[in-house]
């Protein structure tokens, strides 16, 4: 029997660390106290998306958003909304702009330019029940494709839907599909990349912790029209509540039969493992991602070989990121047409992003691509708090770079990010307001790299630390004009020679600030002065003599 | 080198146990790594030892993969961790002063530990909680949207914990 109301309470991790499971408990007790059980059900969801609201519960069928709740707020709630229907307006969302009441879910423009398909479930039903997954259409499209298409016809439908990688690069799933299918091998392998290293993204932890089971389907569909039986899911180790969530799921799909064994009667068989990782970020990278798998230090190898000729323990294998996956059910359920139609000519679907830094509302926000950044920046993401100047966005992490505030029209997709020296990446857009010092914020990206690096080739081990000796030189007063010079040569250079994708994308951070705000490397410079008052200029001692050099030595 | 390695003891026959049972698995050498970390709290040379033993690999390989993950750690830690994330989102929040406010508070430097091994203050990249930024990890638990003011009370309040509890020791 339906409920007369449903309350979804967020269990996304950032609501946890608010407290959102006292705010559940209490909730619990106070409806049963009031013989309420029968008429209200309570949801724990994924993460809804405005993580700083939180801890955040939405009440169905009237679409009533709380916000910030306390434990002493559920009393209240219990007895003026769901009792004598009156939402208890003090707590309810006000958009940060107007600071008016909105009283609808779809009237907030958090929401309202929003398109959710990957993030569909995310926040409506609870990842620890695969029923409620089945009964949202959950394997629907995974029986599909095992009862009335061949793995032919799945890899045309992934090509011809247009998705591409959500893990950084935008390579064409459909035809990373079809050359492992086409490479000779008869064992092959599905590897879900649920590494996220880049700092500031948190997409793919959202999808794992709120609809483990749409990577699952995904990774099946994927093996059925390759041609594995094994997958592994790779997941960092700093992400323990979703392990612990793709575990339940795993445990729950092998009880219902859509893994294991003989998968709907079809003699398919399909099961999957989670591999978790041990902090590195090269291990986000597929061929370090495979040796890590096979339980060795995560060192990148040359490509070519391509993973789908030889991947994991040298067999044909596709690796594919945990967003990537999430799309295959949609695509399958609706057809590519349908998904097609969806976003820019050469970019197509939706993608996550990972909004934080300077603004208003931080979050999860799924937008057709080709979205403005203005739209995302001021539209979703409310503008800059406190009345500060919008300075750029950071895109792409560590491999990425940025795109100053003129640039604020730019649609998202791979190729316009691409003209302007950055990349879509994994997702994570970091709002940067007039406080954010440019070089500051190069080294920073720097400073990662370069610790990051394995090691294995020169450029990238030795021209790094480089790049970050100069870039510190010049934070602390002490830069010199021909650094910049030095900083585009090295770094084009380290572009150009590394083995991994993790050298050949770190200069991005200084060559894309240097490209848009030079004239603040120079002002550190020349000025020793540092427009955001970040950094720390110290005294300079002009000429150090060499018998100063030598006498902490002799 | 020649090491002791005390095999009768609890905590390596729980480990040999779940070796077995990972052995059975290609490519366990990780994941009993994160196991024997769980176990002993920290992976010194004797575990490794132990480790490369049971999985039937050269102790260099062993080795090769603690030093060359960030998670795995060769010197005991403190009874609570405290772990600041220095991700881009805390970054530009601020991260820095966090760790320096931790740091005057507690008279440590970053991968150190407090004399009395209450506290151990290290360093992170994301938790993936960036809405909240900055944020720094105790243990499993997150404290978010900090400033330095407000991430020495956090830490005060843990210490208050540890005096009430040897307080009620004593009597
Ligand atoms: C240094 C480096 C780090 C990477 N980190 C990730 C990551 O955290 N998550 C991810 O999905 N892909 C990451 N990638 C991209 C993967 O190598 C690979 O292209 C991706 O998993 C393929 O999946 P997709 O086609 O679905 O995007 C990284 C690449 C490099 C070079
Ligand atoms: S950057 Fe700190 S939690 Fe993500």
């Amino acid at each position: 029997m339906p409920k007369r109301l449903d309350i979804l309470v967020c269990s996304g991790a950032a609501c946890i660390s608010n407290d959102s499971t006292t705010i559940k408990n209490k909730l619990q007790a106070v409806l049963k106290e009031n013989n309420l059980e029968e008429e209200v059900a309570i949801v724990e969801t994924g993460c809804m998306g405005p993580c700083e609201l939180g801890p955040v519960m939405l009440v169905y069928p009237d679409g009533v958003f709380y916000i910030r709740l306390k434990e002493k707020d559920i009393e209240e709630i219990v007895k003026e909304h769901v009792i004598k229907g009156r939402p208890v307006k003090r707590l309810q969302w006000t958009t940060p702009e107007a600071r008016k009441i909105v009283e609808e879910r779809k009237q907030i423009p958090f929401f309202e330019k929003q398109m959710k398909i990957v993030l569909s479930n995310c926040g409506k039903i609870d990842p620890e029940n695969i029923e409620e997954y089945i009964a949202v259409g959950g394997y629907e499209a995974l029986a599909k494709v095992l009862t009335t298409m061949t793995p032919e016809q799945v890899i045309e439908e992934m090509i011809n839907s247009g998705l591409r990688g959500r893990g950084g690069a935008g390579f064409p799933t459909g035809l990373k599909w079809k050359a492992t299918r086409d490479a000779d091998g008869d064992e092959k392998y599905i590897v879900c990349n649920g590494d996220e290293g880049d700092p500031g993204a948190f997409m793919d932890r959202a999808i794992l912790e709120g609809d483990p089971h749409t990577v699952i389907e995904g990774m099946a569909i994927a093996a059925y029209a390759v041609g594995a039986k094994q997958g592994y899911v790779y997941v960092r180790a700093e992400y323990p509540l979703a392990v612990k969530r793709l575990d339940k799921a795993i445990q729950q799909a092998r009880k219902y039969g859509v893994l294991g064994k003989n998968i709907f009667e079809t003699g398919f068989d399909f099961d999957i493992d989670i591999r978790i990782g041990a902090g590195a970020f090269v291990c986000g990278e597929e061929t370090a991602l495979i040796a890590s798998i096979e339980g060795k230090r995560g060192q990148p190898r040359p490509k070519p070989p391509f993973p789908a000729q030889k991947g994991l323990w040298g067999k044909p294998t596709v690796i594919n990121n945990v967003e990537t996956f999430a799309n295959v059910r949609h695509i399958i359920l609706n057809g590519s047409k349908w998904f097609a139609s969806i976003g820019t000519e050469k970019s197509k679907g939706t993608k996550v992003f990972a909004l934080s830094g300077k603004v208003e509302n931080t979050g999860l926000v799924e937008v057709p691509m080709g979205i403005s950044i203005k739209d995302l920046v001021f539209e979703i993401g409310g503008g800059i708090p406190g009345g500060k100047e919008f300075k750029a966005v950071q895109v792409g992490g560590p491999s990425g770079g940025c795109v100053p505030a003129e640039y604020m029209d730019t649609p998202i997709d791979y190729e316009s990010l691409k003209k302007l020296g950055t990349i879509m990446g994994s997702g994570g857009v970091i709002v940067l307001d007039e406080d954010t010092c440019m070089v500051n914020l190069a080294k920073f990206f720097l400073d990662f790299t370069q610790e990051e690096s394995c090691g294995q080739c020169v450029p990238c081990r030795i021209g790094l630390k480089h790049l970050f000796d100069i870039l510190d030189r010049i934070t602390k007063g002490q830069g010199r004009m021909e650094d910049l010079e030095t900083l585009e040569k090295l770094g084009e250079e380290i572009r150009r020679t590394s083995l991994c994708g993790l050298g050949q994308s770190a200069p991005n951070p200084v060559l894309s600030t240097l490209r848009y705000f030079k004239d603040e490397y120079i002002e550190h410079i020349k000025d020793k002065k540092c427009r955001a008052g970040v950094c720390q200029f110290e005294t300079v001692k002009e000429k150090e003599t060499i018998e100063e050099k030598l006498k902490g030595i002799i | 080198m020649k090491l002791h390695i005390p095999v009768e003891n609890p905590q390596y026959q729980m480990l040999k146990r779940d070796i077995a049972r990972y052995r059975r698995k290609p490519g366990p050498l990780i994941q009993v790594l994160h196991r024997a970390q769980e176990i002993f709290g920290y992976l010194p040379p004797e575990v490794q030892y132990f480790v490369a033993q049971e999985l039937n690999v050269p102790v260099s390989q062993v080795y090769g993969v603690v030093t060359f993950y960030n998670f795995f750690r060769t010197e005991p830690v403190a009874k609570h961790v405290i772990n600041v994330c220095m991700g881009t989102a805390c970054h530009v929040k601020g991260a820095e002063g966090i760790v320096k406010a931790i740091s005057e508070e507690l008279g440590i430097k970053v991968g150190e530990t407090t004399k009395d091994k209450f506290f151990t203050l290290s360093t992170a990249r994301c938790f993936g909680a960036c809405g909240l930024a900055p944020v720094i990890m105790i243990n499993e638990d997150v404290f978010g949207k900090l400033t330095p003011e407000k991430v020495k009370d956090v830490i005060r309040e843990y210490r208050e914990e540890k005096q009430r509890e040897e307080r009620e020791g004593n009597n």
